[in-house]
């Protein structure tokens, strides 16, 4: 058992500062375990977010040591030694108190965006034919958390406060999998356009990097749909062809 | 006077998991406005737990599947005390549920020369009847409702917690409920309200549960004069991580024995071939080759003994353990690496079929599952009692008041199967959803008495202005030690009287607690209201347990170790409070098995 020492952002809203907190940390434990000590020890009324502790639910986003993580799968062991641990919110959402922020925006942001549409099913029951290899590509996306880590590191997001205009990469993942769905028949490929601005994305893969779910989020997702957009917007020859031709525009890829 | 604000809504759902969900869909299908309140934010809630399936009698993988089957494994589960008029429907239903969640996103893993929806094998269950997503089966069946739900006109209310329900004589007419993040009060009115609040796992030491498992439901119901039946039989998962101690009890999906996954102790032996109960002989492999094939979905093979029920094979893990034979850091042996040498990409394999396992594992125990042994041991996963409703429409004994999945009782028995929570979820939420709407439209609304809410809000607020008194935390670890240590796995009389007096003084001691700081975001405050309803449920599971003298599934007395035919094989253990404000424990006779359901019964028992 050692002791580790802490500064955690404590105050509400804009005002807040760094607090001061040790804790003692036994083998394997977490960075939510010691927020949950000093919490039950010392700061009964520190607030956290945070709800599963096995990294399956995404409710403990923080910035720990600069870094947006899940606390819960942050082991103190993996953290450099001796060195006090900066534990603050994350900074892309509106404070709310401590380690909690108003995320609400990502579920008013998603309702925006059109829902799934399937083709009529291949049997009478009721059932689809897929094979493994096609769904593949969608169930990726869909390890999806929303822990909102990717949203919080997107600097479109955190540094220009485009939350109007840019649906951030959380999105995006959400988009190309109903995209990308096979039974899907939405075009969703305007308003990516014009209501998710796709086009702010300039592929740093900032939120590939922190996705706890290590999902590709920037090769797998949004590239492919920015291509999807460009076909339908900026291809001269397609545009050509879609006017001498009569072809159904309604089938996808 | 208390300021709150008002909404007004036909159905008002508590709980945004599976259930909730589902209910909350289904009502507003029926054309009425729904409410719907979740403890977490929107998608958080337990059910994205749920990893390894859902069992549905579709037969895409073993076409000699169908519902008598599953109804069948499902009662034998439970040890024939469930409701079987709940195990017949939901067995019947499950499928179409299934198949819906499919035509709203729901992105399944696919069988290989059909391309329907895949389905594993599963303990207690004689076909592959779980369809499922790798090993996170859960979050895809909430993420899939959510993403439905938020276009159904659904009012959500996220991070906000039910201080109590509100009645107008026997009725139910709505919740009083304040939101966490800003700890303002809401009056929910509703003409009927459905409760879909899970279990009561955080009231034990050892839990794969999430913090919000603290029985709510289970109080608020209790309160407003509902019966709780079958509150003795809590489910202890067989596998739950143990080491280290900050994770201890984090779920080990059953999945991985589905796969081929083997349990040792430090002798190295395959324990689970010493004990297999009569009642499952004739379905068991009694060889560790035909285990095998069983994983591998050989059709004439029987399965391994590590797939029995999860009552049992927790059981036998702890008797390891208690004998000795245990791992260091008192578990056993859980093996999916040693498929090696039966597979030759057997490492891509597991990662492919167990992903968040190896994830988990890798992260935090630095354990690689495809080269090294897992360290498991039992943790409390379920709570098979609750609320007791109408097998049809879900309703409790107070009018207008329903309660679906976790919260609910019936459909498990004293056991549930792996893979029927799932399903659970989303057949009963439908019906309770169906049913509540119906019921809100036929009996229009009734009155909520002010008086009742400010009530409510001033005991909700007590412990912010209370000063010196001691913190809600302490209190909350101390029961749920006890509750562990005393009313665990293996239970006896006289501990199980102690617990009755200790919850007594934990009570005594709650009613004085102080929680300072503000209302806004405020954990020591929370901790302190969901003390109260943990309270309830861990006097409701101990009283229940003294009552049922004897073993029958999760519920093993040592004092009674058999089963009690003449005594208990018919009757549900039943709580309710009393008119002195006390609780009753007493026991009500189960309704009798028509004939083509014994007969169902009878002919897979052969």
């Amino acid at each position: 058992m050692s002791e580790a020492r802490f500064k955690i952002w404590r105050g509400e809203g804009e005002e807040g500062r760094f607090e001061e907190y040790s804790a003692q940390i036994d083998e394997g434990m977490v960075v939510l375990d010691a927020v949950h000590q000093i919490q039950a020890e010392k700061a009964p009324d520190l607030a956290c977010r945070w709800n599963c502790k096995a990294g399956k639910c995404g409710s403990c986003s923080a910035e720990i040591n600069g870094m947006p993580k899940l606390m819960c799968m942050t082991r103190m062991d993996q953290l450099p030694e001796g060195e006090t641990i900066t534990i603050e919110p994350m900074k892309a959402f509106p404070h709310i108190r401590d380690l909690v922020t108003d995320v609400s925006w990502n579920y008013r942001a998603k309702k925006k965006i059109k829902k799934f549409k399937p083709r009529a099913p291949d049997t009478e029951d009721g059932s689809w034919s897929m094979s493994q290899d096609d769904v593949d590509r969608v169930q990726e996306f869909r390890k999806c958390i929303e822990c909102f880590l990717c949203q919080d590191v997107c600097h479109v997001l955190r540094e220009h406060d485009k939350h109007e205009e840019f649906a951030g990469p959380q999105l995006m993942v959400y988009t190309a999998a109903l995209e990308m769905h096979p039974l899907d028949v939405e075009d969703r490929r305007e308003d990516l356009k014009e209501e998710q601005g796709i086009g702010y994305c300039n592929i740093t893969k900032c939120c590939t990097k922190v996705c706890p779910e290590e999902i590709t989020i920037t090769d797998n997702a949004i590239i492919p749909l920015k291509e999807r957009v460009v076909d339908k917007f900026y291809d001269p020859i397609g545009k050509l062809l879609k006017i001498f031709s009569s072809a159904d525009d309604s089938s996808k890829e | 006077m208390a300021q709150y604000e008002k909404f007004d809504y036909d159905v008002l759902v508590i709980g945004a998991g599976g259930a909730g969900l589902r209910a909350a869909i289904e009502a507003s299908a029926a054309n009425v406005s729904v409410g719907l309140i979740c403890k977490s934010l929107l998608g958080k809630a337990h059910t994205v737990m749920a990893e390894g399936g859902m069992a549905a009698a579709m037969a895409n993988v073993d076409e000699r599947d169908n519902w008598k089957v599953h109804f069948a494994d499902t009662m034998r589960g439970g040890q024939y005390i469930n409701n079987y008029r709940m195990a017949q429907l939901h067995a019947q239903e499950a499928p179409s549920r299934v198949r819906e969640l499919e035509e709203w996103g729901a992105v399944f893993d696919r069988t290989k020369d059909s391309g329907l929806i895949s389905q594993r094998n599963f303990g207690g269950h004689k076909f592959p009847r779980l369809a499922h997503v790798g090993d996170r089966t859960g979050l895809e069946l909430i993420r899939t409702l959510q993403d439905h739900g938020i276009h159904q006109g659904i009012e959500v209310h996220m991070e906000h917690t039910v201080a109590s329900l509100l009645k107008d004589g026997d009725r139910v007419t709505g919740a009083v409920a304040y939101d966490r993040e800003r700890g303002r009060f809401k009056l929910f009115q509703a003409k009927a309200v459905v409760l879909a609040t899970g279990g009561t796992g955080r009231a034990f030491k050892i839990t794969s549960n999430s913090w919000e498992y603290t029985g709510d439901g289970h109080a608020l119901a209790y309160e407003a004069g509902a019966d709780l039946i079958d509150m003795e039989c809590i489910q202890f998962h067989p596998t739950g991580m143990v080491w280290p101690l900050s994770v201890r009890g984090i779920l080990v999906t059953e999945g991985v024995r589905g796969e081929g996954g083997i349990l040792r102790n430090s002798e190295g032996k395959r324990f689970m071939f010493d004990d297999i109960p009569d009642l499952y002989k004739h379905q068991t492999a009694d060889n560790e080759e035909e285990g095998w094939r069983y994983t591998q979905n050989d059709r004439e093979a029987r399965r391994p003994p590590e797939l029995l029920t999860r009552d049992h094979v927790a059981r036998c893990i702890m008797r390891e353990v208690r004998d000795g034979r245990g791992s260091p850091h008192g578990g056993v042996y859980l093996d999916i690496a040693w498929i090696k040498e039966r597979l030759p990409n057997a490492e891509e394999h597991i990662k492919r079929k167990l992903p968040s396992m190896y994830h988990q594992f890798k992260q935090l125990a630095n354990v690689d599952i495809t080269k090294e042994v897992m360290e498991v041991g039992p943790t409390t996963h379920y709570t098979m009692g609750g609320i007791k409703v109408d097998a049809d429409s879900q309703m409790s004994a107070v009018p207008g008041l329903f309660a679906a999945g976790e919260c609910a009782a019936g459909l498990h028995g004293a056991n549930r199967l792996g893979g029927n929570s799932l399903s659970d979820l989303v057949v009963f939420g439908k019906r309770a959803g169906e049913y509540a709407a119906n019921f809100a439209q036929e009996k229009g609304s009734g009155t909520v008495d002010e008086g009742q809410v400010e009530q409510v809000i001033n005991r909700a607020l007590a412990p912010l202005g209370r000063e010196g008194g001691e913190l809600p935390y302490a209190i909350q670890a101390e029961l749920q030690e006890k509750m562990q240590d005393l009313v665990g796995i293996v239970r006896r009389e006289e501990e199980m009287q102690q617990v009755l007096g200790i919850v007594a003084e934990l009570k005594e001691r709650a009613a004085h607690v102080s929680a300072p700081g503000n209302r806004e975001y405020n954990p020591g405050w929370h901790t302190a209201i969901d003390l109260d309803n943990l309270l309830t449920v861990s006097e409701a599971i101990a009283l229940s347990a003294i009552e049922r003298k004897e073993s029958r599934g999760g519920h093993f007395r040592e004092d009674y170790p058999d089963k009690d035919a003449a005594h208990f094989a018919n009757v549900n253990v039943r709580v309710r409070k009393g008119e002195d404000g006390r609780m009753q424990v007493d026991q009500v006779p189960m309704a009798e098995l028509p004939e083509d359901l014994q007969a169902i019964i009878d002919e897979e028992s052969k």
